[in-house]
């Protein structure tokens, strides 16, 4: 620490510089949008908007993507609570293999995934319910929402004693079912729900996957309107943001709550 | 017919050996403790006894009925942790509640016992609070309440006050040792700390690499040490090698000096033995002219302020003997004071020597 050096809650200049830098950064393209997105002729008006909420295709893809969400999130936890949780109970040596294979829906572009879950679909014993509805999508969201919850996840089974309180649970007579849901889920709760927020904003903005497979979801609804109507285009955008700037605050509520997420177990560890 | 026993464990993990082989039996209401080194197979088997271990071969009976199949939430056996082990989503009574619920017990008798619990290790005033916003004394009081709320067949501590300080430690282990005496119920203790065993315990059983080395009330663990590892571990042991020159007279050389040593029944004329002192029984005098007969001769080196008690280091011919002599008069002997060391026969334990000992005198574990 340098000496001498009285430490002040102020920002320096400096800071405030960078700060107004970044943050014209994000804000002039975001004011732009929103400024043409009001555009009349002539001055300025809320008709884009008007003429976006009042289509049915909008909340009818609005309302595909958000369930679609849904669903993934379900077998996004379903899935993974479990998994993670036998990872770091049982096997804790598999534990790299696990974030090695997180990182790989990075790595596999989304239009590889959708040719290849095409590919592996297209047999007798897959439902034609299944394969020629929306549904088909969910598989292709769990694998690309699969980092976001297995680091959600992961953060939180770090931050508790998963043995310990297995074990303490058991040992008041707790099945493994109860202990799960008494006991493991409540500590990991806020990466739960994280992860769950991560994967609703990752969901409300998949383009690719839903395009290929012909299905109109959200964002393929908002690249149509892109392509043709310009304002309404540009105040869509600005809902699809809002939307999004939700989830995050979710995530930033759901992280502030006391007893939650950064678990805490008192005295020396 | 006892209440718990342990019938010939033997636990290995890949190539090692955890428990060579371990058998005790407990009465009902009687509380054991399991005293050895880190490593010694302790918490081991006593998680054999929780069930969260299976062992390699063996038994664990609960009055006859063998439990060694059975899995640990069907075990009833509350257990107490070494690391915090709360539920930290629950407050202090949730915690409690917790086997009570696992139960289906009635809520009305649920809320009850829990009260009566948190009274009964004084918590009364912190049911309400999450484990974060307890101190680790009173998150293990908690941890023990919740063990008891389920009245368990058998109570497994694997050494609770481990991570508490020493002022709490001494106050919890009495308080445990109240709360056991007052429910009777059968008590299994894990810990490295001889004292914590030696206080609190009807019986000890000291581990060394899987192997029980002594089981017995404390008296007879700290008078009588039946190994030279079970001397070492309890407390603070001097120890001579000696060869016996009469047995029928209690008798043995040590470099030259004849010492009086009790009991040197069934050893030969000849046989090399290692005598054990406490330095509590020696007795430490004033001696410029040399050591005299049946006593040691040294110089004083060291003193080590232990309370109501001083520890003087004495250099004998080049071995360290600990005596501990009243602090009022230590100031008599000071550093560099020839001394002789002697100590009533009977006091003495002496043991073959099997192989050659390492170090001379070893300070006591967990401290």
């Amino acid at each position: 620490m340098a000496q001498g050096r009285v430490v002040t809650g102020r920002m320096p200049r400096s800071g405030w510089v960078w700060l107004f830098i970044g943050a014209a950064y994000f804000l002039i393209p975001l004011a732009a949008t929103a400024e043409f997105s009001l555009e009349e002729y002539p001055g300025y008006g809320l008709s884009s908007y008007r003429q976006i909420l009042s289509d049915p295709a909008f909340r009818d893809t609005l309302w595909l993507s958000f369930k679609l969400a849904v669903a993934t999130i379900v077998v996004s936890l379903a899935l993974f609570v479990p998994t993670v949780y036998w990872v770091h109970l049982r096997l804790p040596r598999l534990r790299p293999a696990v974030e090695f294979l997180s990182v790989l829906p990075f790595v596999v572009p989304p239009i590889v995934l959708i040719v290849g879950l095409l590919y592996v679909f297209n047999v007798n014993w897959v439902p034609v319910w299944f394969v020629e509805s929306s549904r088909f999508l969910v598989p292709g969201y769990v694998v690309l929402s699969f980092p976001f919850m297995f680091r959600s996840l992961d953060a939180s089974f770090r931050a508790i004693d998963v043995h310990t309180l297995t074990e303490a649970a058991q040992s008041l007579g707790a099945s493994w079912t109860r202990t799960l849901f008494r006991v493991i889920l409540p500590n990991v709760s806020a990466g739960a729900l994280s992860g769950a927020f991560l994967t609703l904003a990752l969901v409300m903005g998949e383009f690719t996957m839903a395009n290929v497979a012909l299905f109109t979801t959200f964002p393929v609804y908002i690249n149509y309107i892109g392509q043709t109507q310009a304002n309404p285009a540009a105040a869509l955008t600005i809902i699809s943001f809002g939307i999004t700037w939700a989830a995050m605050v979710g995530i930033l509520l759901v992280g502030r709550r006391p007893g939650r997420g950064a678990v805490q177990i008192g005295g020396a560890r | 017919m006892p209440y718990l026993e342990l019938q010939e464990l033997h636990k290995r993990f890949g190539d090692f050996t955890a428990i060579q082989e371990i058998d005790i039996s407990l009465e009902g209401g009687e509380f054991l403790s399991l005293l050895g080194p880190s490593g010694c197979g302790k918490t081991t088997a006593l998680r054999i006894v929780a069930g969260f271990e299976r062992p390699t071969h063996g038994r664990v009976l609960v009055e006859g009925k063998d439990l060694t199949a059975v899995p640990p939430n069907r075990r009833d056996m509350g257990m107490v942790f070494q690391a915090y082990s709360l539920f930290p989503n629950m407050s202090a009574e949730d915690n409690v509640e917790f086997g009570l619920r696992v139960r289906g017990q009635h809520a009305g008798d649920r809320k009850k016992r829990v009260a009566e619990l948190i009274e009964l290790v004084g918590l009364t005033e912190a049911a309400k609070r999450y484990p974060h916003q307890l101190s680790g004394g009173m998150q293990q009081r908690v941890a023990l309440a919740r063990a008891l709320a389920i009245e368990p067949r058998v109570l497994l501590l694997d050494e609770p006050l481990s991570a508490l300080d020493a002022l709490v430690r001494v106050q919890l282990r009495e308080e445990i040792r109240r709360l056991q005496t007052q429910l009777g119920i059968t008590t299994l203790y894990v810990t490295h700390d001889q004292e914590e065993a030696l206080s609190i315990s009807d019986r000890v059983a000291v581990l060394s690499k899987g192997r029980i080395e002594q089981i017995g009330v404390p008296a007879e663990i700290y008078n009588e040490p039946a190994t030279p590892f079970v001397a070492e571990f309890i407390g603070t042991m001097n120890r001579l090698e000696a060869t016996v020159t009469n047995p029928d007279g209690g008798e043995v050389d040590h470099k030259g000096t004849r010492l009086r040593v009790g009991d040197t029944r069934g050893k030969q004329s000849g046989e090399r033995v290692l005598v054990l002192v406490r330095p509590e029984t020696l007795a430490v005098e004033r001696a410029p002219d040399g050591a005299g007969e049946g006593a040691l001769g040294g110089e004083v080196v060291a003193h080590i302020f232990l309370g109501s008690t001083t520890r003087l280091k004495i250099d004998a011919a080049g071995e360290e003997l600990s005596a501990d002599v009243p602090s009022t008069t230590a100031g008599t002997l000071p550093v560099g004071t020839r001394v002789r060391a002697s100590f009533p026969a009977e006091s003495a334990r002496v043991l073959r020597l099997e192989q050659p000992q390492a170090s001379p005198a070893t300070e006591p574990a967990g401290h």
